[in-house]
């Protein structure tokens, strides 16, 4: 058992962290306040060949693991990014996981080079806004009419909708009673979005305003038969492949805010000096820290866990779920007691710890929420009945 | 034209230095070390000029433990081409580090040598002037700006009080100021590509020099810590303070 990063990780993490210097805590605070894609940070990610980090060599990728990914992601997050940083590229980096799997050759080649150099975002509309967590009950149509598709229904949440010129959307394509199973009949395509045909109204939300998450209405959108990815109505399963690496990105990024919010109110702790001492000199300021710490180094060590699981091609679900929910909490309470460290000036903006606190709970909601996973590990690996 | 760039590996610009407990030197376990940044610039300034056309091979070198590797794949994937480790547990200083660089510029036989100008941890500021004397070549220490003309270098040096504008003839020996370029961030491509560059590693047995340190450190201490300024309330109070405490009127 190695522990250690190798040298080429290391260099992932340092080369990663140097870029995000030129993006600095103002650079974050005024995205915070005016909104805007942080254009800048994805170019630069572009720039250095960091979109195609886990893409295939042979489409201009690395061909590198979803451990250097989550290294990655988790570099981003923790320079002070946040979720806005990380969000603004995190489906670029392996969104298109079924694409790479289970799309044809003149698919790749047409659809990922692209997006490695930057040239294209894309977006991944899968929830509904009547359909939550049941996935496979949504019902955004897509029907078959000739060479093409014509999709009618509704999205809700979908992120980078507003900047994303291509879309991952699943939809039904066999009405559901017409299946044998619900898990059927949902059909993945990777196409252009029509502005014409689709319409993309933006959120109002907690934090994260650089990244925009929206409503999508679709009114008879086509899609060209060779978008669809794999076979029609095998869709669900073309994207629960791409689950367990996503919920580990999403929980290396989320450690990575929690440690740059703990990093943030042990420096404050260090230098607030109230009743002729530093805060941090009473334990009821430094213990809370070190336990977040110690939930931190857990969760990562789940994390990476789960990581290196899956790069091995080993069974990862129970890992990549327990480092979601892990890491998610553990920020959360990272963040929160960085608010709650800095006192009254934690609910400053100057400070930047409390959008680190808004910005932690997308972590915890998205893109499956705690309970369900508690769910999962409940039946999966307890062997519990079902629950849902 | 090929050039050589030494590489330094020292305890990284961002970290708080602290002196060890025994005052024998800087604490370096744990600590994140990193390329002397100068030595990043001068690397930025070959893999420049091999961009240009200028030159067409960059060695990259360091002196000092094992992991000095990490440094030359740092600058490997900045662009040099490939590097050379010389590995020793010696504490090495100045003259020991121009003697070895010497007997690799005569074995390389390198048109230029860039190097920074002094690293961040010891600041000696003599290694690009020792070597250059070993070699008896021409040296532009302190570049802000460096133009290669046929077998003329144009040197831009910063100096007290404004630039001076050298030309050396070549071989010689560069060392770089902070404003002489910005260096570049390593894209993935190219860490990935710098994992298939060739470093060599030699003993500086191999090259017949003794690194044995010929200066003793005595002691190494911090600096006094600053006293924390103080707040007054009115101009004859700043007055009596200046007469009483700090005795400057
Ligand atoms: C900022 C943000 C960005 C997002 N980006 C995207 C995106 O890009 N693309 C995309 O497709 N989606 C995106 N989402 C959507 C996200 O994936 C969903 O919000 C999430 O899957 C939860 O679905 P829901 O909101 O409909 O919750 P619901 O399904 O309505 O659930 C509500 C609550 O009930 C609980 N619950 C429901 N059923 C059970 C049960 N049986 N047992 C216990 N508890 C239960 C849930 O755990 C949750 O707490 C995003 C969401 C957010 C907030």
């Amino acid at each position: 058992m190695d522990f250690a990063l190798s040298d080429e990780q290391e260099a992932v993490r340092e080369a990663i962290a140097r870029i995000c210097t030129r993006f600095d805590d103002k650079y974050w605070h005024d995205r915070d306040q005016t909104g805007g894609f942080p254009h800048e940070l994805h170019q630069a990610m572009a720039e250095g060949g960091w979109l195609g980090i886990c893409m295939p060599t042979d489409y201009g990728g690395a061909g590198l693991g979803i451990t250097e990914a989550a290294i990655m992601m988790q570099a981003i997050a923790e320079s002070g990014a946040g979720m806005s940083g990380a969000s603004a590229i995190h489906m670029n980096i392996f969104g298109l996981n079924p694409v790479v799997v289970f799309g044809t050759e003149e698919q790749k080649a047409r659809m990922l080079p692209p997006l490695i150099a930057g040239r294209e975002k894309a977006c991944f509309a899968v929830t509904e806004p009547n359909t939550g967590l049941d996935t496979t009950r949504l019902r955004t149509r897509a029907e078959r009419r000739g060479d093409r598709y014509v999709v009618n229904g509704q999205k809700v949440w979908i992120s980078t909708a507003q900047v994303a010129e291509k879309m991952l959307l699943l939809a039904r394509t066999t009405p559901l009673d017409q299946v044998r199973k619900r898990t059927e009949g949902l059909s993945l395509f990777y196409t252009t979005i029509d502005r014409a045909r689709v319409e993309a109204r933006e959120i109002p939300k907690m934090g994260r305003k650089a990244v925009d998450s929206n409503q999508v209405f679709f009114d008879n959108f086509e899609v060209p038969v060779e978008d669809r990815i794999g076979e029609e109505g095998r869709g669900f399963e073309y994207i629960l492949h791409g689950m367990n690496p996503e919920r580990i990105l999403i929980a290396a990024e989320a450690v990575g805010l929690g440690r740059v919010a703990l990093a943030r109110a042990t420096q404050y702790a260090k230098e607030r000096v109230v009743f002729e001492r530093p805060i941090g000199q009473n334990q009821a300021i430094q213990h809370p820290l070190a336990e977040a710490w110690m939930q931190l180094e857990a969760a990562q060590l789940m994390v990476m866990n789960a990581a290196w699981r899956y790069d091995r091609g080993l069974s990862c679900g129970a890992q990549a779920n327990a480092s979601k929910y892990l890491a998610a909490e553990a920020g959360f309470f990272a963040c929160q007691q960085a608010v709650m460290t800095h006192g009254g000036f934690g609910y400053a903006k100057e400070y930047h710890v409390e959008r680190y606190l808004r910005e932690i709970m997308i972590p915890r909601l998205t893109p499956v929420s705690p309970q369900l996973i508690l769910c999962f590990i409940a039946e999966r690996v307890l062997g519990l009945p079902k629950s849902y | 034209m090929k050039i050589l760039v030494p590489v330094k590996r020292v305890v990284d610009y961002n970290v708080k230095v602290r002196v060890k407990s025994d005052g024998t030197g800087v604490e370096t376990a744990g600590v994140k070390m990193s390329m002397n940044p100068f030595d990043e610039i001068a690397v930025e300034e070959a893999v420049r000029l091999k961009e240009k056309g200028v030159a067409t091979e960059i060695i990259a070198v360091s002196m000092g433990v094992a992991q000095c590797g990490e440094t030359i794949r740092t600058a490997l994937a900045m662009g040099a081409d490939r590097g050379i480790l010389v590995e020793t547990d010696a504490d090495l200083q100045p003259l020991a580090v121009a003697k070895m660089l010497k007997v690799l510029v005569d074995r390389e036989q390198p048109t230029l040598v860039v190097m920074g100008k002094q690293a961040i941890d010891d600041d000696m500021n003599a290694t690009g002037q020792m070597l250059a004397a070993l070699l008896g070549w021409a040296q532009g220490t302190f570049a802000s700006k460096v133009a290669i003309e046929g077998d003329k270098a144009t040197v831009t040096r910063e100096i007290d009080g404004g630039l001076e504008t050298v030309a050396l003839k070549l071989p010689a020996v560069v060392t770089t100021d902070l404003r002489l370029n910005e260096p570049r961030y390593a894209s993935l491509p190219n860490i990935m590509k710098a994992r298939k560059k060739p470093i060599e590693t030699i003993k500086p047995a191999d090259l017949g020099v003794d690194p044995a340190p010929r200066l003793t450190v005595i002691k190494v201490a911090e600096p006094p810590k600053r006293q924390a300024g103080k707040k007054v309330g009115s101009v004859a109070e700043l007055v009596a303070k200046l007469k009483t405490e700090a005795k400057v009127i």
